[in-house]
């Protein structure tokens, strides 16, 4: 061994000259490794392979042109972005390359941005520094930050877009579900602009919780709140028999009764079977509430709470007062105050309270309390931070109950603990959080949520948008939400709408609901009689819709007080509702106006004016327009209908003054026989 | 050097052992049964954002020779990489169907999707199933669809929302029907929605949108447009395969 390694010694440096040979050859090849690095790089071999690409193409001459060859580098300095991506990915800008579907050449797809302006890693991630594949895309030990799924790739437009935007519905679902679920009770997220994220789910008190409810319910709930209905964002804290036991005990004995909100009702129900169903449907509490059908499907709206079920978990004579007036035992509830009367009570609390099924109390029996197991439960509703969510009596609201999530989507993944097979990645980190959070820890105190894999990918979006560059963005890029109004309307008649509940459904100045149109040119839109008549009996304008407006039986008292404030108040100042009479229009006019609604227009594809003929369904009947709008309104509504009600689908036609006027003159004279309908009544 | 032999062996052993454990990992799928053909139950042809799981689960159902439904027999889907299939193969249920979920990659553009098994006499049977993913613009365009379109160019009617399409007198055309509109240039279609049906001599039922919409709401909706054609248009952009 020793004699070979001698004589290769003295083979290559047994005289000056063979060793300065030895040496050069060995410092030039050394020399040499740099430029072959270069020559030999991924990025030169991905322009190589586009040149070819090209080559056969029509218009390859102009894709030629494009091309520009060696490193290519977007740089931002004003938001830190040094990306060199376009250097393999070379067409990304070519608008003929719609047919390639190889990557790193595929054109990017068409968005409201200029890569030029923003570059690459602001929307991906990745490492826009980087020229090799495996640096740019993936995470290395240098560099943390992956090239973002496309899955999650909304939560880049939310780094600057704080409001909703109409081309990223995962986004604005994520967003809301934050804020419905329930999530932002417990965590606090602070957003860029200073303000917190809010809730907009509403937990019922549980202060005077025994007045609604039994302790068998409350226990049968606490273990498995959506057995009781599937739709409950309530979630499953996984309780052990005990504890479930011990937090019912604790509730009930800590609830105080409401004066007022139980009642024993003394009308007898209507003998009539059907007459709770038909109720329930005048009424429209599928509006609001769901009830899961035979088939399982889930059927109704989702602003109050489901009642699939409601007759195993209200007391008869709770429900009973409730229904007369919901907000002696919850003030601010989204419920309407119907003004039922005993009768109509008495019947639809029946109706509600036999929505049973046998199953769910079957096997819960519970022994009378113990003090100790009242101490107990006490303990385990702050454990829980039951309070964070729910009122409950004596028990003050946790602060920072769970870890802030504001900048969570720039946590670095040293920084956290993966599951057993889990990618190691900050996404798929959050998404396993979201869906099963106990498996990270059996002693975690996150519930079980009941989320699909959709949601937890929107709400994933929606939390790694608020990263560390959404934070430190520079003000002129970031475009805020609009501005959440809290109006109110004020005196006798905003008790009234309060009471009403007018906000769950109507908007009004930018607060309110949005099942039901926005009133906040109402005054300038009705007429006086038409609105009166309305509240007495509220008839459907649109047939289609199955969301339709309750009548709550108003005395004659209240509709006046109602309707002089609406025709007050809510008054567009740009039209003056006396300018235009609201008949009187000549007889030429009328036909030429029936003509255009016809022809022209071909209006009768969306709205009815004669029901022999027209079929139209989208938009409201026409058939007593003239008895309803004001001429005014009409007229407005022609020469600029998203003017007066932003959204709305009645595409604008950028009518002449006098088809405009022509066509009110029309539809001024659809009088229907509203007046004897009226008188009828 | 005796323990740098000791080190390869004891190597080896740990890779033999990891491959063993993993090939008992993977539990094993045992068929029992062959199909001659499978066929789509339900889940083709819907949409769905580009990286996103589709809307409904994919389920096909394998089928004998005679048409009547084979129970466990094992069904293996594939796609372009960035498809992910959860479960990506699964034995067929009593009732001869299996059910997947399937996110689509990241790229726009239509995704063929093949569910494959082996019959009898071990030959490859397969289906192809067809998907769309959409990018940004279709999405928008979807949206808009969904706000000013839907209601009468979809006759599909439900209690939610009712379809005005049988109440037209000239019916619509549904936006998946390639035949018709894949001869339609953007330019027509864009004068369209611009102008209303007038502007090509259509039906005035059709009303003008071009003070309603924006320039790049329309393109938005000529994309989505161009996306869903069935025949698909050439407009919307390659087909992902699997690689063979």
């Amino acid at each position: 061994m020793k004699a070979k390694l001698s004589s290769l010694w003295q083979k290559l440096f047994g005289d000056s000259v063979r060793a300065f040979g030895v040496v050069s050859i060995v410092f030039l090849m050394s020399i040499a490794i740099a430029p072959a690095k270069n020559f030999f790089s991924e990025w030169r071999h991905y322009q190589h392979g586009y040149l070819s690409l090209i080559r056969n193409r029509s218009e390859a001459n102009t894709l030629r042109r494009h091309f520009q060859g060696g490193i290519q580098q977007i740089w931002l300095p004003e938001l830190g972005v040094v990306d060199r991506c376009t250097s393999c990915h070379v067409g990304l800008k070519e608008a003929s390359l719609t047919d390639v579907a190889q990557q790193p050449y595929r054109k990017h797809p068409a968005i409201p941005h200029n890569l030029d302006q923003y570059g690459c890693t602001i929307c991906h991630r990745g490492q826009g520094a980087a020229t090799t594949v495996a640096e740019a895309h993936n995470s290395t030990l240098a560099w943390e930050q992956p090239i973002l799924p496309a899955k999650y790739i909304e939560s880049s437009c939310g780094q600057c877009h704080r409001g909703p935007l109409s081309g990223t519905p995962q986004l604005n679902l994520g967003r809301n579900l934050l804020a419905r679920q329930g999530c932002v009770h417990c965590h606090t997220v602070k957003l860029p602009d200073g303000s917190s994220m809010k809730p907009t789910d509403d937990p019922p008190s549980l202060s005077h919780i025994a007045d609604k409810t039994t302790r068998e319910w409350i226990y049968a709930w606490l273990k498995d709140p959506q057995a009781y209905a599937v739709t409950s964002t309530m979630p499953n804290f996984k309780l052990s028999d005990d504890d479930a036991r011990d937090i019912s005990a604790f509730l009930i004995a800590n609830s105080t009764p409401v004066p007022g909100d139980t009642a024993q009702v003394s009308a007898k129900p209507s003998s009539d079977p059907a007459a709770g169903t038909s109720l329930y449907g005048e009424s429209f509490c599928a509006s609001c509430h769901a009830v899961q059908n035979a088939a399982g499907n889930i059927v109704g709206g989702d602003v109050g709470p489901e009642l699939t079920r409601i007759g195993r978990k209200a007391k008869p004579e709770w429900l009973q007062a409730w229904l007369r007036n919901p907000r002696i035992y919850d003030p601010p509830t989204a419920m309407p105050h119907y003004r039922f009367n005993d009768a109509q009570v008495a019947t639809l609390a029946g109706f509600l309270q036999a929505k049973t099924d046998s199953d769910l109390l079957a096997n819960v029996h519970l022994d009378s309390v113990t003090p100790e197991q009242i101490a107990h439960g006490k303990r385990l509703v702050s454990d829980y931070g039951c309070a964070s969510c729910h009122e409950i009596g004596g028990i003050k609201k946790p602060e920072n109950f769970a870890p802030e999530l504001s900048r969570i989507g720039s946590k670095p993944t040293t920084q956290l603990i993966f599951l057993q097979g889990m990618q190691h990645t900050l996404p798929d980190y959050i998404a396993g959080k979201i869906r099963n959070p106990r498996a990270f820890s059996p002693g975690l105190k996150m519930p079980q949520y009941t989320v699909t894999p959709a949601q937890i990918d929107a709400i994933t979006t929606a939390l790694l948008s608020l990263n560390d560059r959404s934070y430190s963005l520079p003000p002129s890029l970031a475009v805020a939400a609009p501005a959440e109004s809290d109006y109110q309307p004020a005196g006798k008649a905003g008790k009234l709408m309060t009471d009403l509940a007018c906000f769950s459904c109507h908007r009004i100045n930018g607060h309110g609901g949005d099942m039901a149109p926005d009133l906040t040119w109402e005054g300038s839109s009705v007429q006086r009689d038409w609105l009166a008549q309305f509240f007495k009996n509220p008839g459907t304008l649109r047939p289609a819709l199955i969301r339709r407006m309750p009548k709550f039986n108003l005395t004659d008292s209240e509709v006046n007080e109602l309707t002089d404030y609406i025709m007050t108040v809510y008054q567009n100042p740009a039209i003056d509702r006396d300018s235009m009479p609201l008949s009187g229009y000549s007889q030429g006019q009328i036909e030429l106006g029936r003509q255009l609604f016809y022809g022209k227009y071909s209006c009768q594809g969306c709205h009815i004016v004669d029901t022999k003929t027209d079929k139209g369904y989208i938009g409201p009947t026409l058939t007593h327009v003239g008895a309803r709008l004001t001429a005014a309104w009409i007229y407005q509504w022609f020469k600029n209908p998203q003017a007066l009600r932003p959204g709305t689908i009645e595409p604008n036609r950028a009518m002449s003054d006098e088809d405009a006027r022509a066509l009110t003159a029309f539809l001024m004279s659809q009088k229907g026989g509203g007046k004897q309908e009226a008188a009828k009544k | 050097m005796n323990r740098f032999a000791t080190g390869i062996l004891i190597l080896s052993v740990a890779a033999l052992a990891v491959t063993c454990s993993r090939k008992a990992d993977s539990a094993p799928l045992k068929q029992t049964g062959f199909g001659a053909a499978i066929v789509e139950s339900s889940g083709g042809k819907q949409l769905a954002q580009t990286g996103t799981s589709l809307p409904q689960p994919l389920v096909v159902q394998v089928n004998d020779e005679q048409g009547t439904a084979v129970p466990r027999v094992l069904v293996e889907f594939s796609a372009a990489p960035g498809v992910t299939f959860d479960p990506a193969s699964a034995l067929t249920d009593p009732s001869g169907q299996v059910t997947t979920n399937v996110s689509l990659g990241g790229m726009a553009g239509r995704y063929q999707i093949t569910a494959s098994t082996f019959d009898k006499a071990h030959k490859k049977v397969d289906l192809k199933i067809g998907e769309i993913a959409l990018g940004y613009q279709q999405t928008l365009g979807r949206r808009l669809n969904d706000q000013y379109c839907d209601r009468c160019h979809n006759a599909e009617s439900t209690a939610e929302k009712v379809s005005n399409y049988d109440n037209l007198e000239v019916k619509p055309h549904p936006f998946n029907e390639g035949d018709t509109l894949n001869k339609l240039s953007d330019a027509d279609l864009t004068a369209i929605i611009t102008y209303g049906g007038p502007a090509l001599n259509k039906s005035a039922l059709m009303p003008a949108w071009g003070n309603t919409l924006k320039k790049s709401d329309v393109q938005a909706l000529i994309a989505y447009i161009r996306a869903v054609a069935d025949p698909p248009s050439r407009s919307a952009g390659p087909l992902f395969t699997k690689p063979m």
